[in-house]
């Protein structure tokens, strides 16, 4: 059975519909892009997928023994974040609250995965040091292991490579890939069409009214991404 | 003026003066930990809209006769303002600064009139809303509701720090991985609701906002993690209430202006070290 069901789904943003009739499913273990022009509703179907809004009509479904705050979210940085004064430390381990409960303090397994999860990424030797000086890459890790903190299944990634170099992009790239072999399922919303293709299993192009669903190898084929390709090419 | 020896021999030191103490120590406590979440999130502004809508409050309930139980009379005024301003400031059609803005120079035109025809003195109106000096305004209800909101911020504050931690650095991942939000959005509403009408009374409506954007920021020009930025808030938030306050009883100024001097005092040091270190860190690099 997939992991995750979308079924007629229908969402709004501002109270304006931007996705009508959307259905796919995500078994475990994918790697789905999501693709499209801005504005199209990738974001806002994250978000419903990440839980934070409700889908106007249709369904999203779960498999049977995930729970919803198992899911890891990797949202698009906010200006808050960008000055915030919290240790690397601090926000790594903000993690693992989801699943703590009313507990007032961490326990010494929440600090072991964080601590693992600090080295899976490359970024123990960061530790102390405060958020606000680290790279944008260095941020995007930091991220990255704070929603490892919170799921052993599935990672949401809202244009994670946005803003970076192409040097510290191809590294997040390849750690995305590493942690899709691990197991993990992934959905990514990207711009990067190119890359998309290259890493992932399936691709959903949205598209204003309509939208490609599918293996990737398809994708190629079909008219969405000559068309897409074509005119995205600058 | 009088020297500190005389001071202290003369009946200055009365249970009021010590009373006006501990509720300015923890109004100051309570609004220096609030102050660092609603400065991170960006909500600076509304601690300001709300003093003004408490200005507002007391004038109604003296225009009212009621200035007895002024401030069981202002706190739910003020907390439903909270929550209007929360909400507003996410996505309603209103933008939320221009719904402050309203709100607050509404408050204290209405509040200045009702003033007026309840025929108050306008050094009544410029010390609600530059602090009184006179320590005879703190009575039993200002104590024991400092005492009761001090000790519920403080529990809050220990064992929920790191939620709140999390909740004020991303609410987006904080609410998909299942923490309610609202909850905790609410809780910082109401809280800072109490406190300002708490702290109004000796602070003034115009300063009393300044005791939850200062200490934060002034905090924030130095550390850089988010317990130390707690904590340093907390200590210097204390530190220039205690400067001020005698500061204001020696020399006869208003509470408010002088607290809110020594913050903005401390904050012009504190910004400066932080140049020096950044500098330095530069340096080194």
């Amino acid at each position: 059975m997939s992991l995750i069901t979308c079924k007629n789904l229908e969402l709004a943003y501002d109270n304006k519909t931007v996705l009508r009739d959307l259905s796919f499913e995500v078994n475990r273990g994918d790697y789905l892009c999501v693709v499209g022009e801005n504005g199209s509703g990738k974001s806002t179907l994250i978000k419903a997928l990440a839980n934070l809004i409700k889908p106007v009509s249709g369904e999203i479904r779960f498999c049977c023994d995930f729970h919803k705050k198992e899911i890891g979210y990797l949202p698009q940085q906010t200006d808050i974040q960008r000055d915030f004064p919290a240790s690397v430390w601090e926000v790594v381990i903000s993690g693992t609250l989801g699943k703590r409960g009313l507990r007032p303090f961490f326990s010494s397994k929440d600090k072991k995965l964080a601590r693992k999860n600090m080295e899976m990424l490359g970024i123990s030797d960061l530790k102390k040091q405060s958020y606000q000086d680290l790279s944008g890459g260095q941020q995007q890790r930091v991220l990255l292991a704070r929603a490892m903190c919170a799921t052993t299944s599935l990672i949401l990634l809202d244009e994670p490579v946005a803003g970076l170099d192409p040097v510290v992009t191809a590294e997040m790239y390849r750690i995305i890939k590493e942690l899709n072999e691990k197991g993990i399922t992934i959905i990514m919303i990207s711009h990067d069409l190119s890359a998309a293709v290259k890493h992932a299993s399936h691709i959903l192009h949205l598209k204003h009214g309509s939208f490609f669903f599918g293996k990737t190898e398809d994708y190629l084929f079909s008219d969405f991404s000559s068309e897409f390709m074509g005119g995205g090419k600058e | 003026m009088m020297s500190f020896s005389e001071l202290f021999a003369s009946q200055f030191m009365t249970e009021l003066v010590i009373r006006a103490l501990i509720v300015g120590f923890l109004v100051t406590l309570c609004s220096s930990l609030l102050g660092v979440s609603l400065v991170l999130k960006r909500f600076s502004m509304i601690g300001d809209g709300l003093s003004h809508v408490g200005f507002g409050a007391v004038a109604l309930a003296a225009a009212l006769n009621l200035s007895g139980i002024k401030l069981i009379f202002s706190i739910p005024i003020v907390i439903v303002t909270a929550f209007f301003l929360l909400r507003t400031g996410n996505g309603g059609k209103m933008k939320g600064d221009s719904a402050i803005a309203i709100v607050s120079t509404g408050a204290v035109a209405l509040g200045s009139l009702l003033f007026n025809m309840s025929g108050q003195r306008s050094t009544d109106i410029c010390n609600s809303l530059f602090g009184s000096a006179s320590l005879f305004t703190i009575g039993n209800t200002d104590l024991i509701l400092s005492i009761v909101l001090s000790v519920a911020i403080i529990i809050l504050f220990v064992f929920f720090y790191t939620k709140i931690f999390a909740v004020t650095f991303d609410e987006g991942f904080s609410k998909a991985t299942g923490i309610r939000t609202n909850v905790y959005n609410t809780l910082l509403a109401v809280l800072t609701a109490v406190t300002i009408v708490l702290g109004m009374n000796m602070m003034g409506s115009l300063m009393i906002s300044a005791l939850i954007v200062f200490p934060a920021m002034t905090a924030m020009r130095v550390c850089k993690t988010f317990r130390s930025v707690l904590i340093t808030s907390a200590s210097v938030s204390i530190t220039c209430f205690v400067i001020g306050f005698f500061a204001a009883c020696l020399l006869g100024w208003q509470t408010g202006a002088c607290v809110v001097t020594v913050n903005l005092i401390a904050f012009i040091c504190f910004s400066f070290i932080g140049k020096i270190r950044s500098k330095s860190i530069a340096k080194n690099k």
